[in-house]
């Protein structure tokens, strides 16, 4: 995903009404023209997945979602979910407090590298963690070495076996690739536009660092940080290409579940795709309820 | 002075070097094993220059397409009242919010000679099989950039269009102005950083895109492979070097837009500043 279009938006307080407007004819016009492309684009699209899931009743659904080899995937899309949205939050939160609190030179440079990861394919993303860690790749030649560095490491990782690409770990790296600007993309305008006065009044007033940020900052940012949360592990849950390159699709081990729809999709086994792609299809309509509702939540407190 | 400085700015370097940077000299470093005649060859063979001509032209087609149709759901929501407004509203962050192997499936079978839409679209094709026309074809290839980058026009129009000054219309319909001519000269104007900005972006996401084009366009070499798929065959089949060179190619574009992204924003923001000031 490419930045800024997901950046919190206030929704607008209804201003006066406006004395110059289109002839009732223009309006029905272009609000037909908008319903039907975004019924065309959105809604018989996520009608369609859900009629699809139930084609053959509730006993499949339910039995598709129930398979070991579902089950696993849906395992695998929450502990990688799991490790990667807390690892991005933390990274969010420092590297906006650093950002928003600070000035120091090439900040600029910095605030465009963390959007990277939203400019780079998903492939491109799952490519790079095979030339770091596949088996022609950095770790691949260090394991192989005749005389690798840090030979009892090396020796180690050779007798368990231990792989990072076709293997959990990579898909978890690649997931945090792919989610790695979200928190932060979220926290650091909004703590650029709330300045450092209110810490620097909670730090004369005697409180510590620890105290500064849980009692005035975190507050003041929770909403935000809420929200770069439901976005990353939207993505997290769903990401498709990235994870396509590193896992090996083995199925019932490296299977997420947007692999495991494929997989099933593959088989030409329809009706099972569309099973599991109805909870990721759940998944979204969540996101959005929830986003919704957090931008409800803050446009509330900003009129307080 | 505020703490916490050296420790969150080493953590913030010390994990983007780690997840971003460094996987990524992985690229710089893997295609110098390449020598230059082999690293040239492998970008302009000809699968590749279709790849290209695929993607970057079906990219543009697809934000082209979302421009006009973007700037009329972003005027619908901010100005219009009707029924169902705000789960319209709520409900154009969807391609944002729904995987894209979800969304490749999905569009998949429904334009497929099965499907709810492309049961009334199809051609027999030269084997004498009734096909749909999106299946395996640039047409399916479009739908889904067209799809995937519907947000980025209407979220980057609609704050801009919402903090527009309602004097200034007022003003230029007193003075005679017709509505057409209200739209055309003082309000496209002002909403042309955005839209470029919301061009720019749904080009650049759709340049990369692969899970929802790869269900329905398959990957014909030369018909509808698009770059993303291209790296990923060369990838299946082990020609590791064949697909970072390839990928070099669409880094080194993607880092070009996003400069180019950073500089539209940066104009959208003064613009906006300007006219709230």
């Amino acid at each position: 995903m490419t930045p800024a279009a997901t950046t919190f938006h206030v929704p607008h307080q209804g201003g006066p009404r406006r004395t110059t407007g289109e002839p009732p004819w223009v309006r029905r016009l272009l609000i037909g023209v908008a319903l039907t492309f975004v019924s065309l684009f959105l809604i018989i699209p996520l009608i369609f997945v859900f009629t699809q899931a139930f084609a053959k009743g509730i006993e499949f659904y339910l039995q598709t979602i129930n398979e070991p080899y579902a089950r696993s995937s849906i395992w695998l899309t929450l502990l990688a979910a799991g490790i990667s949205v807390p690892l991005n939050c933390v990274f969010g939160v420092c590297a906006a407090w650093a950002i928003a609190k600070f000035d120091f030179y090439g900040k600029n440079v910095l605030l465009t590298l963390i959007d990277l990861p939203f400019s780079v394919s998903p492939v491109v993303a799952g490519l790079i963690y095979v030339l770091v860690f596949g088996a022609q790749g950095w770790m691949g030649l260090w394991l192989n070495a005749d005389h690798p560095a840090f030979p009892s490491l090396a020796n180690w990782l050779n007798e368990h076996n231990f792989k990072i690409i076709f293997a959990v770990p990579g898909i978890v790296l690649a997931t945090i690739f792919v989610t790695f600007p979200f928190v932060a993309r979220e926290l650091i305008p909004l703590m650029q536009a709330q300045g450092r006065t209110e810490e620097e009044a909670a730090r004369v007033l005697g409180a510590s660092g620890w105290q500064t940020f849980w009692r005035v900052t975190l507050p003041n940012i929770k909403w935000g940080l809420i929200y770069g949360v439901i976005l990353c592990n939207a993505r997290a849950m769903g990401e498709f290409g990235a994870v396509a390159v590193v896992s090996g699709r083995i199925r019932g081990q490296t299977n997420t579940m947007p692999l495991h729809i494929e997989a099933l999709y593959d088989d030409y086994n329809f009706t099972g795709a569309f099973a599991v792609a109805s909870l990721l299809a759940l998944l979204a309509l969540l996101t959005l309820g929830l986003k919704t509702w957090v931008e409800h939540q803050n446009a509330a407190v900003l009129d307080k | 002075m505020l703490p916490g400085f050296k420790l969150t700015l080493g953590f913030t370097l010390f994990y983007l070097s780690l997840i971003v940077l460094i996987p990524l000299g992985a690229v710089f470093w893997k295609a110098s094993s390449l020598t230059w005649p082999e690293f040239w060859s492998t970008i302009t063979m000809p699968t590749a220059m279709a790849s290209y001509r695929l993607t970057f032209g079906l990219s543009f087609c697809a934000a082209l397409l979302n421009l006009v149709f973007g700037l009329v759901v972003a005027w619908v929501l901010v100005r219009y009242d009707f029924f169902g407004k705000k789960i319209i509203d709520a409900l154009v962050d969807l391609p944002f919010a729904l995987p894209t192997a979800v969304a490749g499936i999905t569009l998949a079978s429904l334009y497929s000679k099965n499907g709810w839409i492309g049961r009334y679209f199809t051609h027999t094709d030269e084997f004498g099989q009734v096909q749909s026309i999106f299946s395996s074809s640039r047409l399916g290839i479009f739908i889904a950039l067209v799809f995937i980058g519907l947000p980025f026009i209407v979220r980057t129009v609609q704050p801009i269009l919402e903090d527009l000054d309602a004097e200034l219309e007022e003003a230029a319909s007193s003075l005679g102005a017709n509505r057409w001519q209200v739209f055309y000269r003082v309000i496209l104007p002002m909403l042309m950083p955005a839209l470029l900005t919301g061009v720019a972006l749904s080009f650049a996401r759709a340049l990369g895109e692969y899970g929802s084009v790869i269900f329905i366009a398959g990957g014909i070499p030369m018909k509808t492979q698009i770059t993303p798929v291209l790296i990923m065959q060369e990838l299946d089949m082990f020609e590791d070097g064949r697909a970072t060179a390839i990928a070099l190619v669409m880094l080194i574009v993607s880092f070009v837009m996003l400069l180019g992204i950073n500089v539209l924003q940066w104009w959208t923001n003064r613009y906006n500043t300007n006219n709230l000031a």
